[in-house]
């Protein structure tokens, strides 16, 4: 590995399993992160991305498998001989130490200067936006501050590797969104390897540079977020990410799908001729027109807007598709474009699923 | 940090689980005459007689019955009794051998199990007894259980502690009740009084209530005849100690009334009483239930009281310390102890049951409820507090009364005189110091164990069926007697075989034996300061690269600071006023003051005996003031976190 030091990746997981008596936790997980990487590990409660950070923390140690850092073998270490600093959803912030001895605690017993030290936990305080703040005691900041004030006392060791183990998700909606682009751009600038652990999709979209699909104790797909949202490897992928519609059916020849007697185009369709599989396309894929200017092509048909659902930013809209078997789809309109053909309730309009963003998966393999 | 688990584990094991099997292994212990392994010939002078064995001797006289063959581990049967015509004076000459090595004579204190003949001349024989073979069974238990005069301290038992149950929560329901839902001033003062009879050994209110209702006594005519000695000054000395414990677990149970149901029930307009029905009571019903119990097992484990007050009534608890001090009888006693147990261990595993069930009650949702002044009522609950007062604080009050009086109770002068300790028997201020001593010891080092334990309980990663058996020897020492926790550890550390021997009759057996007695509320305590710490801090500190002492000495130890002031002044208070769990282990070196209490009853010092129960109350009272300041000076610097 060392010759290899600056091509190699910064940590290798390697067939990791890790089981709690008969239950698995992880199922022979591997996968390498570059150095200076952002990536998140993504997936609903208990599929083992929690289970799989503690592992590489050290704190739950896997029942088979290695982790290498930095190209050192450290899957037995405990974790005060391996080289992470840590963030959890709780804080776990010292409540009788003050601001700045929470944050000098791991500079503490390194022999360092006290003045070294004094510099250092300035430094992070400012760093995470919270300069003078040091006196206080961690019930007296609200709860961003006092997440800042965790991340500040995981960096004061300039440790090679950053775990966050849920981080934002006891805080509110907008502190939350503050502070992961807040988190993004320390990690960017400080350049340290970060992994974070979370379960909510636009979270993990907005800040890894890759993401790690999880789903019972396995890996679904590793990719980036443009790659997890475009291009699922899976059903469960397609449909933890974001939203989906979907519909069950064969495939009569590759490239062609048969749902409900209607024949779709989808030249991305792996469904080998005659077998099963369910299709999915996206709200935001399903292109909706005037009747009159409906554009050319594969994949239309004609529909009747049920329901118009207000969210803000877009309009949400429930189609009735009588040509689908009455089909329930759901689609996206900018408010814009909605307003430029005057929507509304009932109106009979024409669909396009556009035949390029149809994702199918063969039955089984979601 | 397994080793040292290990090491806390060995301590619960060696100091709780191996006395108790040592006693019930003692209480299965029988000894018996076995006649039929000792033989005899005689020479009347005309040559050897025929060979026969004790059995068959005894067969054919009946000198000795089943009940003397029966017997205790000091039994001696003299050998003489199987020959009616036995003359010391005659020539006749004796032989005796056992035929099996654990048939055993002694002549004189000469030790002989010897299948060869041993000759005796008459005079001789005189001092040939046989000695008891062991065996085991359940022959004790067959004994206790046809003999009357003991069995029927079973009945005696539950009879008292069913009645002191019943009136000890009702008087403790309303008191909780009065200060919880009125808005009658006073509160804190009565809450401090009704916790009063914490401070005292329990037997305290048992010679008030010789002063009051004794022979005599002050306010004797209000008994009517009947006679303080029994069940009457067991149940109101009873109601007295037990009364604080029932307060503490009602009113928590009601303070955490949910005030949302009290508005539902007022806008679906139900009256007072239907509200007390039906939303104050069933909130109540697991306090009440847990306080039942509690109150249930203190009093049938009690041995101080009946011993002061309970004349020819005889309790369970008693029984034990008759039998092992008055008769040393220590199988009958290891008998009595475990019937003793049955009670006890019933009443916690229920008790257990029902505190996992409470939990459900409290949500994070629950609106806390405040009382509304209600004039009549706030009147009627201070007269009620005022009556409790009145019954706590007289019977303290005739204490300190009766310890200044020269001469009860014809010379009522005040004076100092009964507090001259050393002129009396019972150890004198010597076994006050010591009291000071073991309480202090106990109070450091059994809440750094205690503490300690707790610790690895709640925070060690893994080894969980470690921690599941430690976490059970942990409840265990609330389901054990004080009593029988003692004679265990006479089992246990007297037995010359046992390595730890050294430690019988010194302060470290009483220090241990106090701490093991105590260790389950400590242990509860420690549990939920720690519960309520991130189970995160660990991991950050590891990963920070912190030994595990450094967060527990900078973090742990000052977060949990007032769970370990309140486990040290409760280890405190609780070693001053216990009497049950030393009793049978103190020496004349290592005397103690509540233990003179009761010594000093039983001579006949009854004003000297009041004197130093009042001693031990004062000296708890500065106990609790110290804690008091500690926990409000020192802790409001290491504290200061707590406050936004």
């Amino acid at each position: 590995m060392t010759q290899l030091e600056t091509a190699a990746p910064f940590l290798v997981i390697r067939n990791l399993t890790k089981k709690f008596g008969q239950f698995t936790a992880l199922q022979d997980v591997s996968f390498d992160i570059d150095e200076s990487e952002f990536v998140c590990f993504l997936g609903p409660s208990g599929c083992g991305k929690t289970t799989l950070l503690r592992a590489i923390a050290g704190l739950d140690i896997q029942t088979s498998g290695t982790v290498l850092q930095a190209g050192r073998d450290i899957s037995a270490l405990p974790p005060a001989e391996r080289d992470f600093g840590i963030v959890f959803q709780s804080y776990a912030l010292f409540p009788n130490l003050t601001i700045y001895k929470n944050v000098a605690y791991g500079l503490e017993n390194t022999r360092r200067p006290a003045a070294e030290i004094k510099a250092r936990v300035a430094e992070l305080l400012d760093l995470v936006g919270l300069p003078e703040q040091g006196t206080k005691y961690p019930a007296q900041l609200s709860g961003g501050q006092q997440q800042r004030v965790a991340l500040a006392r995981a960096l004061a060791t300039s440790p090679g590797l950053l775990l966050l183990d849920e981080p934002l998700s006891a805080l509110d909606a907008k502190v939350r969104v503050r502070l992961r682009h807040e988190i993004k751009s320390l990690q960017e600038r400080l350049g340290v390897t970060t992994i974070m652990v979370t379960h909510d999709q636009e979270e993990a979209l907005a800040v890894a540079d890759r993401i790690v699909v999880m789903n019972h104790g396995v890996i679904e797909q590793l990719g980036t977020p443009q790659e997890i949202y475009r291009e699922p490897a899976s059903l469960f992928v397609a449909d933890f990410i974001g939203e989906t519609n979907q519909f069950e059916g064969s495939a009569p020849a590759p490239g062609r799908f048969t749902f409900a007697g209607v024949d779709l185009t989808c030249p991305a369709s792996t469904i080998g001729a005659g077998e099963k599989g369910v299709i999915v396309v996206r709200p935001e894929d399903i292109v909706l027109s005037q009747i009159s200017d409906a554009p050319a092509g594969p994949n239309h048909f004609p529909a009747r807007v049920k329901e118009l659902e207000f969210l803000g930013n877009n309009w949400r809209v429930h189609l009735d598709c009588p040509a689908l078997k009455g089909a329930e789809l759901t689609a996206n309109i900018s408010i814009n474009r909605a307003r430029a053909f005057s929507f509304a309730t009932n109106m009979e309009i024409s669909i396009q699923l556009v035949p390029e963003r149809l994702r199918a998966f063969a039955a089984g393999t979601g | 940090m397994r080793a040292f688990m290990l090491i806390v584990a060995l301590y619960l094991l060696a100091t709780l689980a191996f006395p108790l099997g040592a006693m019930f292994f003692k209480s299965l212990t029988t000894y018996r005459v076995d006649l039929t392994l000792f033989e005899f010939q005689v020479d009347a002078g005309g040559g050897w007689g025929p060979v026969a064995t004790g059995e068959a001797l005894n067969a054919k006289i009946k000198a000795f019955d089943a009940d003397d063959l029966a017997a205790t581990s000091d039994t001696r049967l003299a050998a003489t009794k199987l020959f009616p015509d036995f003359s010391f004076l005659a020539p006749t000459k004796y032989r005796i051998r056992s035929t099996a090595p654990e048939a055993v004579f002694l002549f004189g204190s000469e030790r002989v199990a010897d299948p060869d003949w041993h000759e005796y001349s008459g005079n001789d024989f005189r001092r040939v007894v046989m000695r008891p073979v062991l065996d085991q069974g359940f022959g004790n238990y067959v004994r206790y259980f046809s003999t009357p005069s003991l069995f029927y301290s079973i009945h005696n038992s539950l009879y008292i502690a069913t009645v002191s149950t019943i009136i000890t929560v009702t008087i403790a329901f309303g008191l909780a009740y009065a200060l919880t839902r009125s808005c009658m001033p006073l509160k804190g003062m009565f809450r401090l009084i009704v916790m009063i009879p914490i401070l005292v050994p329990s037997l305290l209110p048992g010679i008030a209530l010789v002063y009051l209702f004794g022979n005599q006594g002050v306010i004797k005519g209000a008994l009517m005849g009947e006679s303080i000695y029994g069940p009457i000054g067991i149940v109101i000395g009873s109601v007295f100690f037990t009364l604080p414990h029932a307060f503490i677990i009602i009113q928590t149970a009601l303070y955490i009334a949910d005030a949302r149901l009290y508005e539902a029930a007022a806008s679906l307009r139900a009256s007072r009483w239907k509200t007390f029905y039906t939303v104050t009571l069933p909130g109540a019903r697991f306090g009440l239930i847990s306080a039942a119990f509690v109150v249930f097992t203190l009093v049938i484990t009690d041995f101080g009281l009946p011993k002061v007050i309970g004349g020819k009534f005889n309790v369970l608890a008693v029984d034990v310390y008759k039998q092992v001090i008055g008769q040393q009888n220590f199988e009958m006693g290891a008998v009595v102890s475990v019937i003793l147990l049955v009670p006890a261990l019933v009443a916690f595993t229920v008790d257990r049951l029902m505190q996992r069930r409470q939990v459900a009650l409290l949500t994070a949702r629950s609106v806390a409820f405040e009382a509304k002044p209600h004039r009549n009522f706030d009147m009627v609950c201070l007269g009620y507090c005022l009556l409790v007062t009145v019954f706590v604080v007289g019977l303290l009050a005739m204490c300190q009364y009766a310890a200044l009086v020269k001469f009860w109770p014809y010379d009522l002068t005040l004076s100092f005189k009964n507090f001259n300790f050393d002129r009396m028997d019972g150890g004198g201020w010597d076994s006050y110091w010591n009291s000071i001593h073991l309480a202090l010891l106990t109070a450091t080092l059994g809440t750094g164990v205690i503490f300690c334990g707790a610790y690895l309980v709640e925070k060690m990663q893994g080894f969980d069926t470690g921690r599941g058996v430690f976490q059970f020897f942990a409840m265990m020492p609330m389901a054990v007697p004080g009593l029988v926790l003692g004679l265990a550890y006479i089992f246990f550390f007297n037995n010359p075989a046992n390595p730890l021997n050294g430690i019988y009759g010194t302060m470290t057996i009483l220090v241990i034996c106090t701490v093991t007695h105590f260790y389950t509320v400590g242990h509860l305590t420690a549990l939920t300061a720690l519960k309520q710490m991130d189970r995160e801090f660990e991991a950050v500190s590891a990963s920070l690269k912190q030994p595990v002492w450094r967060l527990f000495g900078r973090v742990t130890v000052p977060v949990c600071m007032p769970a370990i002031l309140d486990i040290s002044v409760y280890m405190f208070v609780n070693a001053m006023t216990t009497v049950s769990a030393v009793i049978f282990l103190y020496s004349p070196d290592t005397a103690l003051a509540a233990v003179a209490v009761l010594n000093m009853d039983d001579a006949g010092d009854i004003a000297p005996a009041a004197a130093m129960g009042m001693m031990i109350f004062y000296t708890n009272a500065f106990a609790r003031l110290v804690h008091l300041g500690l926990s409000r000076g020192v802790l409001s610097r290491t504290q200061a976190w707590r406050k936004r």
